[in-house]
């Protein structure tokens, strides 16, 4: 931020200053339009019974009881996956590969490409995949793998730079006491890059609570209490997509479980922004 | 990081397993994307084969049960909608990080920002929702019926203005202090400052932002499938309801067999194709100098 910049008289200025602050006003107004309509009227049906009971009347009356624990096994399964190999890749691409090399360079471009495929595409993926060819049909398991395949560039790319911002004082000191490099991994690094981890864990299920393209095809619209995880179990965000738009009447219900989905989001965005501004910047291991 | 070389006196067989489990895992996550392309070529594979891929264009309508499998229209209904968003989004976005950055008080700024966070982090079903239940009956009113073209270019527009806003504001962020200074010292006010100086020395990250928000604005399905109306038509003014590729494929999915489903495989490849070319654009910008 400079200060020195100075405000002249002449129109043009004049002109760009009321565009700039018309533009922030238009930006901010819509955006308190937006989550006030959902907040005055998504407050209403929000209760306990709400969050518990099973929906009644394709979801009129009633809860989003189980959709909720649906949601919640999507998200299970996805982060079951994607953890392991998210943070494996990133490890290798931290920190056992040369930049420049030709496999890391290959993975990376790959992984920029996946952050960029529509939802849509994922959706239309894993159900030839998963629901097809593996035989999994719609099922909880199919849409919690397509999310699986969705998460993993923003778990990769958070969880790399939380390795990159280990100081590289930390690896010559274990290399100088003799430690094997699986040794520093486990007890040095890993220890350190938590914090980065951690963020992209947080962006990671952010992304996937949110989704509902992805989600139609492979983990389907049945909204009963699911009983393994080979059965069909509706999302949040499904639900309420589903509400709005064939479901006559299903607006009050929608405008609850959109608040729901909402504040969920909003905790989760705030809890990676917290990590990501006290976490980063705090040292795990003090030599 | 260090060297990838083996950085000890001695030789410890557990790093080699590691590297190669690692490099399993990198290599499952880096096959994703071919896995995907290759599945969707699978699928569509039977139709191209049997019509080929012009008909997909030349037919003369999108009548899948009759074996007519245009499209054109949606393909209309997705640039449309996209090109509307980014050209109303990128002049929001950006002046919206010029905000944050030069026009607002430090506090206002931040309190900004965060508010843009917030936007990001709304899930595209709660906007479409909104879309649905307040903007569509308010565009009811001027011309109805309601859901069109325009609903779904102002639903795109703020759901992709935070991603060029943040992105803007990142590379604002980097513009070097001796630029502004230079121009403080120079005498130039604020906007010619920011003109002069600033958006050309932080062109790449604003070209980059606008690629990333444009790869959104085409891959959106939910907020468009329920503002746009989903009529199969090209559109001949705002207020016309439109259907866009991905909204297709998430209202036929559900019933398609055959040729069909093969068909609706066809325009996911198309919207692959679209985002690849995107990501060569993105690479070959950000590759570019900074004052060109």
């Amino acid at each position: 931020m400079v200060k020195t910049l100075s405000r002249s008289q002449n129109p043009r200025e004049w002109l760009a200053f009321v565009l700039v602050w018309g533009a922030a006003a238009v930006v901010t107004a819509t955006f308190c339009w937006l989550l006030g309509d959902i907040l005055w009227h998504g407050l209403s049906r929000l209760s306990w019974t709400f969050l518990t009971a099973p929906p009644e009347s394709a979801g009129r009356r009633g809860g989003i009881g189980p959709i909720l624990v649906s949601t919640f096994l999507i998200l299970g399964v996805c982060l079951a996956v994607s953890l392991p190999i998210g943070v494996g890749t990133a490890v290798l691409l931290a920190e056992f590969t040369l930049d420049q090399g030709l496999f890391g360079r290959m993975t990376r471009r790959s992984l920029d490409v996946l952050a960029g495929v529509p939802s849509i595409v994922f959706g239309l993926f894993g159900n030839a995949f998963f629901c097809k060819t593996l035989g999994l049909g719609f099922s909880i398991l199919s849409g919690g793998l397509t999310l699986a395949c969705m998460v993993l560039p923003i778990l990769i790319r958070s969880t790399e730079e939380g390795f990159r911002a280990v100081p590289a004082s930390y690896r010559l000191s274990a290399a100088a006491l003799g430690l094997s490099r699986t040794t520093t991994l486990l007890h040095l690094l890993l220890p350190a890059a938590v914090p980065g981890l951690i963020v992209g864990l947080v962006l990671g299920v952010g992304r996937a609570i949110a989704e509902t393209a992805a989600l139609i095809f492979t983990s389907g619209y049945v909204d009963r209490m699911p009983e393994s995880l080979l059965d069909s179990g509706r999302a949040l965000s499904i639900h309420i997509f589903d509400l709005s738009m064939n479901v006559s009447g299903g607006d009050a219900n929608a405008y609850g479980s959109a608040l729901v989905l909402v504040v969920l989001l909003l905790l989760i965005n705030g809890t990676a922004s917290w990590l990501a501004t006290v976490g980063l910047h705090r040292k795990i291991v003090t030599v | 990081m260090t060297s990838l070389h083996s950085n000890t006196l001695f030789h410890w067989s557990t790093d080699d397993c590691l590297c190669w489990f690692l490099r399993g895992l990198a290599a499952v996550a880096g096959t994703i994307v071919i896995v995907i392309v290759t599945f969707l070529i699978m699928e569509a594979l039977p139709v191209l084969q049997r019509i080929g891929l012009l008909r997909f264009f030349t037919d003369p309508s999108w009548h899948p049960a009759e074996g007519f499998y245009n499209l054109t229209p949606m393909l209309w209904g997705t640039l449309f909608a996209m090109a509307g968003s980014v050209l109303i989004a990128t002049p929001l976005g950006i002046l919206s990080a010029v905000f944050c950055h030069y026009y607002a008080p430090v506090s206002l700024g931040r309190l900004y920002r965060r508010l843009i966070e917030l936007l990001a982090g709304i899930p595209s079903v709660v906007y479409g929702f909104w879309g649905l239940v307040v903007l569509v009956p308010m565009i009811g009113e001027i011309h109805p019926p309601g859901p069109s073209l325009l609903a779904g270019i102002l639903i795109l527009t703020i759901m992709i203005l935070p991603t060029i806003a943040l992105m803007a504001d990142a590379s604002l962020a980097n513009v070097p202090q001796q630029y502004l200074r230079g121009a403080a010292a120079l005498g130039l006010p604020r906007w010619a400052t920011i003109r002069g100086v600033v958006f050309p020395a932080a062109k790449s990250g604003l070209f980059t932002g606008v690629i990333l928000e444009t790869g959104r604005a085409i891959g959106e399905t939910m907020a468009i499938l329920m503002v746009c109306g989903n009529v199969v038509q090209t559109p001949s003014s705002l207020l016309d309801p439109v259907r866009t590729l991905t909204a297709n494929i998430a209202l036929e999915m559900a019933y398609a067999l055959g040729d069909h489903r093969a068909a609706l495989f066809v325009s996911g490849l198309v919207l692959m194709a679209m985002i690849v070319a995107l990501a060569i654009a993105a690479e070959w910008i950000s590759r570019g100098r900074i004052y060109g």
